[in-house]
């Protein structure tokens, strides 16, 4: 085999260089724990199963969007079969307990930007801060 | 008990007119006025339209509860600078709202009159034509509709609106918004907006917030397709204006004089 070193030298640095975001994370010291997503209180429900909802939620929302603001159909039902209206601010973030502590901790962990809270506003927020006497 | 002939067409004489006289109580025709909506069920209609008392509106110039309302249920923003002004309901001058009235005997003071404007919800707009996603159309029951979603911030509906109805934000509008009201989203820089005669509120079973907000009535909403509403009452019974009428668009929006 022909210059056996270079190659071998060169594939190294090849992989060094594929690997940063591994092993610059590592240096950085970031938590790549799993996020530790709070639950909304027990006794409800989310619109779908857990599990379906962590890989459908976007599309359920966008589906909702349509509906709502362009069919005007504006409720729906929860995996329970309870009646629900169709809003991420008045259903998704107040029955969450707000951004914070549940859809932010997992889209920060996975680098997810959603543009919606541009404009919508975190209604479990406020529903917190309302009671905490604000 | 067998039910015959009889029996079943009595009793289907009594169903309808129980039905009959739920509906009328539903629509306010058998209540007191002003006619407020049942809570919780949505208001639906054939063609909504608006009826404005000028002379009502006019006689209070400084009162803007109707503006205030829609502005604070919305998140318009407010911002001083008229070239980054956001509007959905505003005052205008008489002259300036009904150019076709013109009127050199008129004198100064009819044509400062202040006129409370919005988007007129065109039988016939032409804003919605020109929009290239369809962000904006008119709905079935008359309302044209903005889809926040869809706007990517062309300006053509501005443009096309002969009436200005349509304001664009040119920056970000939340810091200039005096208190977030988080049950309806805000809007981004790049987007264009307008009245949209509340839909949210009537799928709620509620009035526009400007007619609940007026103090004097001045302001009456309702079904122009249904021949005994009290907006039709009104339109046959006192002459109207509709800001520019000659163009074509068909404003459901009414000026009582
Ligand atoms: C430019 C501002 C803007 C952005 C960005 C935006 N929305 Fe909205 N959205 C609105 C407005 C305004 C309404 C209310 C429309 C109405 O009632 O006619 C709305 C309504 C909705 C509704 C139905 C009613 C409700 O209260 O929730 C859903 C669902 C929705 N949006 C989802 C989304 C999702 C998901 C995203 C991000 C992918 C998003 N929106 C981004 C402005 C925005
Ligand atoms: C009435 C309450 C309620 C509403 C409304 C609701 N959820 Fe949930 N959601 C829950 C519950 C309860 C769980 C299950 C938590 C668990 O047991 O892990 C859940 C789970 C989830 C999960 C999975 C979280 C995880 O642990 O991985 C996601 C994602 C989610 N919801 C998103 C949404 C979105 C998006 C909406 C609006 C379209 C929404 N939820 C509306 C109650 C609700
Ligand atoms: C278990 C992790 C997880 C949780 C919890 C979670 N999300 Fe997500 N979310 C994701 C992932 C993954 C995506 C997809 C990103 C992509 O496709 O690029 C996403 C995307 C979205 C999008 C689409 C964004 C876009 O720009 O299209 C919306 C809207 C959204 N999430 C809303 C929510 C809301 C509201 C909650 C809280 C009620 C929530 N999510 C909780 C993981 C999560």
């Amino acid at each position: 085999m022909y210059d056996a070193g270079k190659i071998l030298a060169g594939l190294a640095i090849f992989v060094v260089l594929v690997a940063t975001p591994f092993w610059w994370n590592a240096a950085r010291g970031a938590d790549t724990a799993p996020p530790r997503i709070e639950k909304p209180p027990a006794g409800t429900s989310c619109v779908l199963p857990p599990d379906q909802m962590r890989h459908e939620h976007m599309r359920l929302l966008i589906e909702w969007r349509e509906e709502v603001v362009r069919q005007d159909l504006r409720t729906t039902r929860d995996a329970a079969g309870r009646p629900l209206r169709k809003s991420l601010s008045e259903s998704c973030l107040a029955c969450h307990g707000g951004r914070e502590k549940s859809c932010d901790r997992c889209h920060d962990w996975l680098d997810v930007r959603v543009y919606c809270w541009d404009c919508h506003s975190d209604m479990g927020a406020r529903r917190a801060a309302v009671a905490g006497g604000r | 008990m067998a039910i015959d002939r009889r029996s079943f067409l009595a009793a289907g004489g009594l169903a309808g007119l129980a039905l009959a006289i739920r509906r009328a109580v539903a629509e306010g025709r058998l209540t007191a006025e002003p006619w407020a909506p049942p809570e919780g069920q949505a208001l639906t209609g054939t063609r909504w339209g608006m009826a404005i008392d000028l002379e009502a509106c006019a006689a209070h110039p400084g009162c803007t509860a109707c503006i205030e309302a829609c502005h604070r249920v919305h998140n318009v923003p407010r911002f001083d600078d008229p070239k980054r002004e956001i509007k959905w309901t505003w005052k205008e001058t008489f002259e300036h709202a009904f150019p076709a009235q013109e009127n050199p005997w008129a004198g100064e003071e009819r044509a400062e009159l202040p006129v409370l404007v919005m988007c007129n919800h065109c039988e016939n707009p032409p804003c919605t034509r020109v929009c290239p996603t369809r962000a904006t159309w008119k709905r079935e029951d008359g309302v044209v509709m903005m889809d926040w979603h869809r706007c990517i911030g062309c300006r053509y509906c501005v443009a096309a609106c002969p009436y200005g109805s349509r304001s664009f934000n040119w920056v970000d509008p939340r810091p200039a918004i005096p208190e977030i009201d988080p049950s309806f989203p805000t809007r981004t820089k790049g987007v264009v907006e307008k009245c949209n005669l509340c839909e949210e509120r009537l799928a709620e079973g509620k009035l526009p917030a400007c007619v609940t907000a007026c103090p004097y009535g001045a302001l009456t909403f309702g079904d122009l397709g249904d021949p005994e509403s009290r907006i039709r009452r009104l339109l046959a019974e006192r002459p109207s204006l509709r800001r520019k009428s000659f163009l074509g668009t068909g404003p459901q929006v009414f000026y009582l004089v």
